[in-house]
């Protein structure tokens, strides 16, 4: 029985992270669109922005996999 | 607190790996984790030796000879693009491909973060980026293994990010200075002792979420691959092939692109916390 909850647990909690994490990267993705509409000049350094800005995102959603990981295990 | 998660995460690995009888996810976990054999499949395999000295386990497994492999390419390549520039400033063949690469480290990495005195912090972070970088791409070769995917590995590089971070802090601002620059300006006197903890905690999370977020996009997207290949053996079908191996290959494309990213990450969240840490009164 710990087991499957453990199991189960680890499912739905990768899943809740990955929405939490998508969603906060499409927002991102979708005003870095926006600011390099309205100036196409400054496209690049936003560009380099966003990169950062998805890989600190990803990075809080990966310590969460990382969580489902060790309970998968047990 | 990184070594008690390191053993958590082999014990339950490896008890997944050997007690359940589910061939599945015994076959993924044998690729990802670090193992004394080399395995070339269907040719047979090589047995590393084992060292045990003083009481240490000093045993030479895959990931550490991927380790050795890895430092040795880089200081070959490293030594030839320096030697060839003694001949002439202008690089011919694969040299353009290191300038390209070492010209975007210096004015888009160290540059814009740490501002003045940039200089002494290069080449460190060139090794940094260099070092991620072939191992993150040699170990999306077949029959390799990657060292960036193993958290003992990532930790060593977070430490010594955590080491250039404090050197160039103390060194700079002396070590009252560098504490007493750590709490920002115009803070309320009541509010002093939370801001020391929390300013010298941060101090200890920024490099462990460096570890973390190495380790863990490596390894996840090796388990996406061998996860869908091994869709094929779990439906017991044939026909599912060219449906996974579709997938697994776009996955695969996107993990070329994750390589370069996360070297790139670490190399410049490394410089801008060298930065923050150098040029306090920002």
């Amino acid at each position: 029985m710990t087991g499957s909850i453990a199991l189960l647990a680890a499912g739905i909690g990768a899943g809740m992270t990955i929405i939490g994490g998508a969603l906060g990267i499409g927002k991102l993705a979708a005003s870095a669109m926006d600011a390099s509409g309205r100036q196409p000049e400054a496209a690049g350094n936003i560009r380099t922005s966003m990169i950062i800005a998805a890989a600190l995102i990803e990075g809080i959603s990966l310590f969460a996999l990382v969580i489902c990981f060790i309970l998968a295990g047990k | 607190m990184i070594e008690q998660d390191t053993t958590a995460i082999i014990d339950t690995l490896k008890e997944v790996s050997t007690a359940k009888g589910d061939s599945g996810s015994n076959w993924i976990m044998h690729h990802i984790m670090d193992s004394d054999k080399l395995d070339f499949t269907p040719f047979g395999s090589i047995s590393l030796p084992q060292i045990h000295l003083f009481g240490f386990d000093l045993s030479i497994t895959k990931h550490v000879l991927f380790l050795w492999i890895s430092a040795a390419l880089l200081v070959f390549l490293m030594i030839r693009v320096s030697k060839s520039y003694k001949k002439s400033l202008v690089p011919k063949g694969a040299g353009t491909l290191f300038e390209i690469l070492i010209e975007f480290v210096r004015d888009e990495i160290a540059k814009p973060t740490i501002g003045k005195g940039y200089e002494k912090f290069l080449p460190y972070l060139l090794t940094a980026f260099f070092f991620i970088l072939i191992s993150n791409f040699i170990g999306l070769l077949p029959y390799s293994a990657t060292v960036t995917s193993n958290i003992t590995v990532t930790s060593v590089l977070a430490i010594f990010s955590f080491f250039m971070i404090q050197l160039a802090g103390i060194g700079k601002n002396g070590m009252f200075g560098y504490f007493k620059g750590l709490i920002p300006h115009g803070v309320p006197v009541f509010l002093l002792p939370i801001m020391l903890v929390v300013e010298i905690l941060g101090l200890f999370t920024k490099p462990f979420a460096l570890a973390i977020r190495l380790f863990a996009n490596m390894t996840a997207g090796h388990i996406v691959i061998y996860a869908l290949i091994s869709l094929i053996f779990v439906l017991h079908s044939y026909l599912v092939a060219p449906v996974s191996i579709g997938m697994a290959l776009f996955i695969y494309l996107l993990e070329i692109l994750v390589a370069l990213l996360q070297a790139f990450i670490f190399t410049m969240l490394s410089s801008l916390f060298i930065g923050m840490a150098y040029h306090q009164d920002h």
